[in-house]
């Protein structure tokens, strides 16, 4: 492992980029009633897009090898163990950083458009800029314990807005499962960082700091290691959906549109890939674990990906889609390839977040409508959201030259020189897929008849600007975001040479060039043959969309209703667990516990009107006890002579 | 027998028959002439034991005056239901008194000083001697026994004062 | 000369016959005779004492307690007085308010 650079500058900027969100969030908080709607919009988005300002510059003075630190003060100090609040920029981290802000700030621009109707739009913006906050709290900490903070965080501003539409109870519902099974995942983290922390206590080195970390974890034992990047990952599974705690990611789709695409697919989503990145010198040394992730990885690409094809809600499909980038993403952190997991996440966000925000479009545009069977023709009426969707699509199934097509083929590539054919396999077939489902969400859209009722039609008509441009400038952002990581037969990749610093130089090719080519040529033609399937079936204009396809197949029906997991897990852990709590509440508390403080309560009571026969008021009683007891001193006293 | 040893068993039985009557007697006016009756006697064994001054003083303040101001109250209470007897806490209450009885006996006479009393100068007990103890080494429990004697009157006459 | 002994014995006899008198009678005026019936046992055995140890001292503390006897008989007489003034009654039995 390459060692961290020599040059580490303490940089006291960084804190602003932090914290001007938070400044805006709770002057939003406080007088965004008072400053209105529009106001309150416009200061959130200019606090974002000052961060994205000081972010850029930061990368521009940052040199590849580069640390930036920004020591605020120390949080606490117990013995040798110090924890300070303070922030750190190095390569991988101003990558995510220009990501979290310049998306974020795109976002909000949005959703100046978006929600401008809605009442609660103060109320957004409030936990919108707190979510950036403690989204740049997670990538910008300089230790485990800052980064969870920030985890938290982002949890709970996700769990605050995918319930955001409060009187309807569904929402508050979908909330409380995405934060609740976050919990799972943040149980086993934590677990994991309070293990790494006492054994390297046990060492003698008392610290979470991310550079000491680097320098002091190879003391460890490999069980022990193994056994902490498990843990992790746990966590890593519930913040970022894979297999077995996505669940929540479908259901979070119940929240505004700028949310799933912010939250959902560009930034909180990936912050278990962020982890395992800002981890890698502690995975490496774990292979078991390793070999887990890349298996997951592999398993949830596939699996949500025969989910997302049968699938009618705009926003359902892009959900799934979402979980099956991420199992890309993961794959690649599994087989070692760090620098193309992030790659891959610094593309995803651009043409996953085009993509949610043109669903937004649509949906804003048709009145609410999300079911896909009750769109279409909508390339007509919405010009500028049909083409940045095209493009975005193009992305993301991996046509040439598109951003997808660079970080998916990196990943199959490096996925099958290393040897893991079973788990390239796979993915090839899931790459497949994710070009039928995208292709299949814009036939049905934007192509052929219009089947919306004339409620919508009446409606339809193009975003305002406001909307568009973010749209647009992702849909350049999908194609020229790649361009950085071409592989070596093409031009080059400036990607691996930047985060270099990080991740060490890049691993040899296991393979020859030819090799590389026909892998992705390979590749190329699965997709087409999706492409191809999805015309067929979607994109004629005798294609008939309202009656669904192979209806009443159980293959069919066991995708659509998508496996039934919600149902399983809630019969194997729900039920059980609240008939536990049942239990525990209506009989054990009142009964036992209960039982246990009243009848101590009553025993009191019953020795009392026992021993209060004592007091009979009559003094010659109270005479007679005295003089026993006189009595008793006596006679012990004769005893002593 | 000598005669010291005679008059004290004399005078020992008396006193016990006094106080048995004191405790037993019905009549209220009998038990305080009984109670006088020990009083006296045990002025008298004061003065037997070389303390003339306090035997003198036990006549004069308990016989006279304590138990003038009990016969006045008896009079001016007048009570007249005579009480009935208890079996069993009259039972209980001498089997008490008894054991106490029992329990002090050998208490007392274990830890009796041995030998002879000691050669008694002529002064002892006399007047002279009781003050100058009081006045030099007891002054101070003097002074507070005025000050107790001055509250009590106080207290007395407050409690009994006729309500308005 | 009367041993020292035979003094506390009879003190000690008068005594428990005071104590008696306090538990027995359910009259207020003869228990506080009673009561000084003790007091004068004990008297007694203070006299008996100072004379066998030859000090003064013994003497002086029963000059104190008549005192004091005196006072408390004086307060006891008034309370009993104010009693019945209110319960028409000596009888102790009759005054058991204070209790549960």
């Amino acid at each position: 492992m390459v060692t961290p650079a020599s040059s580490i500058v303490a940089y006291d900027l960084l804190r602003w980029i932090v914290l001007i969100p938070l400044l805006a969030s709770v002057i939003n908080l406080f007088w965004g009633r008072a400053l209105g709607k529009n106001s309150a919009g416009a200061l959130a988005s200019a606090a974002v897009g000052a961060s994205f300002a000081l972010a850029l510059y930061v990368f521009w003075q940052l040199p590849a090898t580069g640390i930036f630190r920004d020591l605020v003060y120390t949080w606490f100090e117990s013995g040798s163990f110090r924890v300070n609040l303070s922030f750190q920029v190095d390569a991988l981290t101003a990558v995510m950083l220009l990501v979290v802000t310049g998306i974020g700030f795109l976002i909000h621009v949005y959703s100046l458009g978006y929600m401008g109707h809605d009442d609660g739009m103060v109320r957004f913006f409030v936990y919108l800029n707190l979510f950036i906050f403690f989204m740049l709290l997670l990538v910008m900490g300089d230790n485990l314990l800052i980064l969870f903070v920030g985890w938290e965080g982002v949890g709970l501003c996700s769990y605050l807005l995918i319930g955001f539409w409060y009187h309807d109870h569904n929402n508050t519902i979908a909330g409380n499962k995405a934060f609740i099974v976050n919990r799972i995942g943040d149980f086993g983290f934590l677990l994991g960082i309070l293990l790494l922390v006492t054994e390297l206590g046990r060492q003698g080195i008392w610290t979470l700091d991310f550079l000491e970390l680097q320098g002091h974890v190879q003391m460890l034992s490999p069980a022990i290691i193994s056994l902490i990047t498990f843990l992790l990952f746990v966590g890593a599974t519930g913040k970022s959906a894979q297999l077995p705690l996505f669940v929540w990611l479908p259901d979070a789709m119940a929240g505004p549109t700028p949310v799933s695409a912010l939250i959902h697919a560009a930034t909180m989503v990936t912050a278990g890939v962020y982890m395992t990145a800002r981890l890698h010198f502690l995975f490496a040394l774990a292979p078991s674990t390793l070999s887990v992730i890349a298996w997951i990885g592999a398993a949830t690409a596939f699996f949500a990906a025969t989910i997302a094809v049968t699938q009618n809600d705009i926003k359902k499909v892009l959900a799934y889609s979402t979980v099956s980038q991420l199992g890309y993403m993961f794959l690649a952190v599994g087989i070692g390839a760090f620098s193309a997991a992030i790659f891959h996440v610094f593309t995803h966000a651009f043409f996953k977040a085009c993509l949610f925000l043109g669903s937004g479009s649509v949906i804003h545009a048709l009145g609410g409508e999300q079911d896909m069977r009750k769109m279409g023709g909508l390339k007509a009426h919405m010009p500028r959201t049909y083409w940045t969707y095209v493009i975005a699509t193009l992305a993301i199934a991996g046509i040439p030259f598109t951003a997808g097509f660079f970080s998916k083929d990196l990943i199959l590539w490096q996925t099958f020189s290393h040897g893991a054919t079973l788990q390239w396999g796979i993915v090839l077939i899931t790459a497949g897929m994710t070009a039928f489902y995208m292709f299949r969400q814009l036939f049905m859209v934007f192509h052929g008849e219009c089947r919306a009722d004339a409620h919508a039609k009446a409606h339809l008509h193009e975003s305002p600007a406001v909307m568009t441009m973010p749209l647009v400038i992702l849909a350049i952002g999908s194609i020229f975001a790649g361009w950085l990581g071409a592989p070596e037969y093409l031009w080059g990749s400036r990607w691996d040479h930047w985060l270099a610093g990080v991740f060490g130089a890049a691993p040899a090719h296991h393979g020859s060039v030819s090799t590389e080519i026909m892998i992705t040529l390979i590749t190329l033609a699965v997709v087409a043959v999706g492409i191809g399937l999805a015309y067929a079936k979607y994109g004629r204009t005798d294609s008939k969309v309202g009656a669904s396809v192979d209806s009443g197949s159980i293959l069919y029906r066991l995708s659509l209703n998508k496996y039934y997991v919600d149902e399983i897990y809630d019969g194997v852990f729900v039920r059980p667990f609240t008939a536990c709590s049942q239990f525990f509440a209506q009989i054990i508390d009142p009964s036992v516990i209960d039982g246990a403080v009243n009848g101590i309560a009553a025993a009191t009571r019953g020795m009392s009107s026992i021993w209060v026969g004592l007091q009979t008021g009559n003094v010659q009683h109270y005479l007679a006890a005295f003089l026993v007891g006189t009595l008793a001193l006596l006679a012990y006293c004769l005893g002593q002579l | 027998m000598d005669p010291s040893t005679l008059i004290f068993f004399v005078l020992a039985t008396l006193l016990v028959v006094s106080s048995l009557m004191v405790v037993f007697l019905r009549n209220v006016v009998h038990c305080a002439m009984a109670l006088v009756a020990a009083l006296l006697i045990i002025a008298i064994y004061f003065v037997t034991l070389q303390a003339p001054m306090v035997g003198v003083l036990q006549v004069l303040v308990y016989a006279g005056a304590i138990m003038v101001l009990f016969l006045f109250v008896i009079m001016l209470l007048n009570p007249m239901t005579p009480e009935q007897p208890r079996r069993a806490w009259w039972t209980l209450g001498t089997l008490l008194a008894l054991l106490l009885a029992g329990g002090l006996v050998p208490m007392l006479t274990k830890s009796e000083p041995a030998g002879d009393p000691l050669a008694a100068t002529e002064l002892f007990g006399s007047p002279e001697m009781l003050a100058k103890s009081l006045f030099s080494d007891f002054v101070l429990p003097f002074e507070i026994a005025s000050v107790l004697l001055l509250v009590a009157i106080v207290g007395a006459v407050v409690l009994a004062k006729r309500e308005h | 000369m009367v041993p020292l002994h035979y003094y506390l014995i009879v003190s000690a006899i008068v005594f428990a016959i005071g104590v008696l008198g306090v538990l027995i009678r359910r009259n207020l005026i003869v228990i506080l005779m009673s009561i000084e019936l003790m007091l004068n046992a004990v008297n007694l055995t203070f006299i008996a004492f100072s004379r066998f140890l030859g000090s003064m001292e013994g003497q002086v503390v029963v000059f104190f307690v008549m005192a004091v006897a005196a006072a408390e008989a004086v307060i006891g007489l008034a309370i009993i007085i104010s009693v019945f003034r209110h319960r028409q009654t000596l009888d102790p039995q009759e005054m058991q308010l204070l209790k549960w």
